[in-house]
């Protein structure tokens, strides 16, 4: 079955027909090319594929494109760019929060949905807060640096 | 995931017929069983009906001495909500420790209850606070709900729309976590409640269950040491690769004792 899908990806209104066992990853990733979202586990377990539905993160691997009319999503491309970047990503650059980076994109996602959200941000709110994303890589220590260090910016 | 026709029905009347009129139809809430399920092809319906454009559905009501959560109300919502937090605080915690914050924001607690997944957390607060499930025809006990592994008392096509808990004098609700998933190895919902304590426990064999024996032992003396030596049946425990019947049923006992001591 065919269906059509209105949403708001990054600012920018986008109409579109696609299948309906279609998902929001998929729909961003081959049909917008805005592959910055990654998938990994297509599992609801990775977090790789995190991205902002109406402001909250989500896993994007786990929700049907049709679930996502009238929506506002935000990506990473829609976080800042390469001469403007957004605090956490500034942060991760900064506190080397990367090594591979396939996480990144979704670590960074989760994190500033965090620092929005949670009043109090320390080192066992940000742990617990990424418990939906996983990195084979850093050991989290290095990431858990950055995102305290761009909580900090974000809140002046 | 196979192809399917996808439907968004703007109410309950709408949502059933579609139901009716499907060949093999499915409820969508938050999807974040179902999806997953979909994509294994342990489920390929041909007809996904979803929820999310009716009305009155989602939201958290204190109606004198009973809390009201609708079905499509997200795990998060429950677990930051004031109200649930200052009249029943165990089920906000319960709702906290479900799965990560990415799925707190989609997985629906109408979801969760109807699917009673054995690991699941919120079918032990469900029953452990002895709550009312509310249906488009009906309303049905905790105790007569949860039937068998992944199977409820609901009838085909019947949808859950309302949870109603009665507000206890006072629950605890501690789980074991298997450590990727989140979900319970074991988890313990003890409520004490005017007309004595309910223990209910989830994770622990197919379907979650009351503990009468630790009921009995608590409503006569409500205290850790009322729980000694009490040994759940590993005979009627799940094993798998997490942990053993015989684990499972000794975590029950640990867990409830540690539930208990929250109490005091």
């Amino acid at each position: 079955m065919s269906i059509s899908v209105q949403l708001n990806v990054n600012g920018k209104s986008v109409t579109l027909d696609c299948p309906s066992n279609t998902t929001l990853v998929d729909l961003l990733r081959e049909r917008l090319e805005l592959t910055g979202t990654h998938v990994g586990c297509d599992t609801t377990q990775c977090g790789a594929c995190t991205v902002h539905l109406n402001g909250r993160a989500v896993k994007s691997c786990t929700i049907l494109a049709a679930q996502c009319e009238g929506a506002e999503v935000t990506t990473i491309e829609g976080l800042g760019d390469t001469d403007n970047l957004h605090p956490m990503q500034e942060a991760f650059r900064e506190c080397h929060g990367l090594q591979c980076g396939f996480c990144t994109p979704g670590m960074i996602m989760s994190a500033v949905d965090l620092v929005h959200r949670e009043p109090a941000i320390n080192e066992q709110v940000i742990r617990e807060g990424l418990e939906g994303n996983i990195c084979r890589c850093t050991g989290y220590h290095n990431i858990v640096l950055a995102v305290e260090s761009a909580a900090k910016k974000m809140r002046n | 995931m196979y192809d399917f026709n996808y439907h968004k029905p703007g109410s309950i009347d709408e949502a059933i017929q579609l139901f009716t009129g499907a060949e093999d139809g499915v409820y969508l809430a938050g999807g974040h069983t179902l999806l997953p399920s979909m994509k294994q092809r342990l489920a390929s319906p041909t007809d996904v009906i979803d929820l999310a454009g009716i009305g009155g559905l989602s939201g958290i009501e204190d109606v004198d001495a009973v809390l009201e959560i609708g079905a499509l109300t997200a795990h998060d919502e429950v677990a930051t909500s004031s109200v649930v937090q200052s009249e029943i605080p165990a089920l906000a915690e319960l709702a906290s420790l479900i799965g990560d914050a990415q799925v707190r924001n989609r997985g629906t607690i109408g979801g969760s209850v109807s699917n009673s997944d054995p690991a699941a957390d919120y079918p032990a607060g469900v029953l452990g606070l002895g709550a009312e499930i509310v249906t488009n025809k009906r309303s049905i006990a905790a105790d007569d709900f949860f039937t068998a592994m992944f199977e409820t008392a609901l009838e085909e096509g019947e949808l859950l729309t309302k949870i109603k808990f009665p507000k206890p004098e006072a629950a605890a609700y501690v789980k074991f976590p298997n450590p990727a998933s989140r979900y319970a190895t074991v988890g313990v919902f003890i409520a004490r409640t005017g007309s004595g304590v309910r223990v209910a426990i989830t994770g622990a064999a197919p379907s979650v269950f009351r503990s009468t024996d630790m009921e009995a032992a608590l409503n006569g003396e409500f205290s850790v040491e009322a729980l000694e030596g009490i040994t759940l049946d590993a005979g009627e425990m799940n094993s798998d690769l997490h942990a053993t019947a015989e684990y499972r049923a000794h975590l029950c006992t640990v867990m409830a004792k540690r539930a208990v001591r929250k109490l005091l």
